[in-house]
């Protein structure tokens, strides 16, 4: 063990910039965690929601096109439409969100981990924001990624050259961009909501499972309630709005140019909150 | 915050309740420069003060600076403080030289500089060699060498370390306490929790004895000894005529007990004043000319202060 070797020369970050820190900061945790979310061992659940939409969708590519007016564009809109939002969006988006926004805090608390993000010159607030987007990332190249196939094989069994016809001449490529921005705007926002629910409760299943109820009833809610979630909004902006059944209460679609700010803003608010959450907490991990 | 609180740990009348449980109870410390140990039995609070220093806890009361900063303002402290937990616990998938430069990064130093400390870091506690090796394939003692080396990486000026002998072996914790030596020379600022007395006796400038949450003592070990009024200091003289010596040592008001040794080599004397003993015994030996083999407190050190600090039967040291 030498003891000649001098640590405290290193030059130390410069003071008084704290952007600049910060940013670096940011990128630093950026890489830790997007490797432990894409390679830890509780990645295998996210890659098999990821895949679920895109082995769907390759069962049908294997059906004929001329079998049951598969080949309308009418018919492989509103079957996308179907699918994108209960399978995609409302389980696959949903569940992976969860999955990996709770664990971003939750997990680290599980494996006894969290404590070196505490004990570094680090603003809490600036490991909410690194861990959020860490999070961020990884659910957009996963769950934008496998939306994006889903399409791609919704188009394939057409040819190329029907396929470039829907997508040129129809509305199929301003639908595909939609069904993506759609996308990535869930996870923004379930990001943030599940990132608070780790960091709030030792047991974040059950929340996350009322979050869920709440989405899933939000088409029986007043239209005063309907604000009060992330799917009205999503919704709002879906190209294709399905139909809600006998039941539901008929609400006005949230425009979009106020539903994106809305949700962005929801989102903003939702993570000042999780930074004041994460300032006042402690780590004890016995108690866990 | 004057001066002088700028260059100590301060507990000002701190509390830490878990609930109703007592983490610890109305600390107050100031700990300087130097090896500062913290001494007691499992759950004695150690750690809860470890941890209220470096944040990871919140007090219920009171407030702690370490060297004039606030734990809650992790921000600073840690570019100042280094944390050695006793959480044996690792991000998965690094190598140690990844795990270090990781967290240095996280701290804000580019990636050549992390590069760079974290070798020097290595180096220091005689990881090189396995640097390149994932951290869950090493063994516990290269683990807790491995989370030493974090905590020091970034040059800090207060190293705060949490049972850092624990799995060490004996080469290894040897070359470890010569390690905190040297920090201690370079004016470190370090603490530690142990519960291998010795250990803790060999290499500790103060010591604070912790038991149920309470500081029973604080201050360097010898100080604490000679207050201790209610035990009186034994003391073995090893001589050729004990005998000679029992029959003078109660002209000295302070001696309460003198006791042959079982192989009539030697004395054993109790007294509540040992400075006035030590000029008695002199005129005790030049006067009968005594042929003395050698004279040794024989319960000053930490663990002899530390079972009577919290027995509760209050006797004799084992």
């Amino acid at each position: 063990m030498s003891s000649r070797a001098d640590t405290s020369v290193v030059t130390k970050p410069a003071e008084g910039l704290p952007w600049t820190l910060w940013m670096r900061q940011v990128l630093a945790i950026l890489r830790l965690e997007v490797k432990k979310n894409f390679w830890g061992r509780r990645a295998i659940l996210i890659y098999l929601l990821a895949l679920l939409p895109v082995l769907l969708f390759s069962a049908i590519a294997l059906i004929p096109p001329d079998v049951g007016g598969r080949a309308e564009p009418a018919f492989l809109n509103m079957m996308f439409a179907g699918i994108y939002e209960i399978l995609i969006l409302r389980t696959v988006v949903f569940f992976g969100c969860a999955w990996i926004f709770m664990n971003l805090f939750r997990g680290e608390v599980v494996d006894r981990s969290l404590h070196y993000y505490f004990l570094s010159p680090l603003r809490r607030e600036v490991l909410v924001v690194g861990k959020y987007l860490s999070g961020l990332l990884t659910s957009l190249i996963l769950f934008v990624s496998a939306t994006a196939v889903s399409l791609l094989l919704l188009y394939l069994p057409l040819g190329y050259s029907a396929s470039m016809k829907l997508l040129v001449e129809g509305h199929g490529l301003r639908y595909a961009l939609i069904y993506l921005a759609i996308t990535a705007l869930a996870c923004a926002g379930y990001g943030a909501v599940f990132l608070l629910i780790g960091l709030l409760f030792r047991n974040p299943i059950i929340p996350a499972l009322a979050v869920y109820g709440w989405e899933f009833i939000n088409f029986l809610l007043p239209p005063l309630l309907k604000k009060l979630s992330v799917i009205h909004y999503l919704q709002s902006l879906s190209p294709l709005p399905l139909a809600e059944g006998p039941f539901a209460i008929v609400a006005e679609p949230t425009p979009a140019w106020v539903a994106v700010p809305t949700l962005l803003i929801m989102t903003g608010l939702l993570l000042a909150f999780a930074s004041l959450q994460i300032r006042r907490m402690e780590i004890r991990y016995g108690g866990e | 915050m004057n001066e002088t609180s700028a260059q100590m740990i301060v507990f000002d009348d701190v509390s830490k309740f878990y609930g109703e449980i007592l983490g610890v109870n109305r600390v107050n410390l100031s700990i300087a420069p130097g090896i500062t140990s913290l001494v007691g039995p499992n759950g004695s609070g150690k750690t809860t003060l470890m941890n209220l220093m470096t944040g990871l806890l919140r007090p219920t009361r009171g407030r702690i600076s370490v060297l004039g900063i606030e734990p809650d303002r992790p921000e600073q402290l840690f570019r100042k403080v280094g944390y050695c937990s006793q959480f044996d616990s690792f991000p998965g998938g690094l190598t140690g030289r990844q795990f270090i430069s990781s967290f240095l990064g996280v701290q804000g130093y580019t990636r050549g500089e992390s590069e760079e400390m974290s070798a020097k870091a290595l180096e220091r506690v005689g990881l090189t060699d396995a640097a390149n090796r994932k951290v869950a394939g090493y063994s516990k003692g290269m683990r807790q060498r491995i989370r030493l080396a974090q905590s020091i990486a970034h040059g800090p000026t207060v190293l705060i370390l949490d049972e850092p002998l624990n799995g060490l072996d004996p080469m290894a914790r040897a070359e470890t306490i010569n390690l905190f030596r040297q920090l201690a020379s370079e004016g470190l600022h370090l603490v530690i929790s142990s519960h291998i007395l010795h250990e803790v006796d060999m290499m500790s400038d103060q010591v604070v004895l912790l038991n149920n949450g309470y500081v029973v003592a604080e201050g360097d070990i010898h100080g604490v000894r000679d207050e201790m009024d209610e035990h009186p200091i034994q003391i073995l003289i090893r001589c050729d005529r004990p005998g000679v010596l029992a029959a003078r040592v109660f002209e000295h008001n302070a001696v309460v007990e003198a006791r042959l040794h079982t192989d009539a080599q030697g004395l054993f004397v109790k007294t509540r004043d040992a400075d006035q003993f030590y000029l008695l015994l002199n005129r005790v030996v030049l006067e009968n000319n005594l042929n003395v083999e050698s004279v040794a407190p024989v319960d000053d050190d930490l663990n002899a202060v530390y079972q009577y600090l919290i027995s509760s039967e209050g006797g004799n040291p084992s």
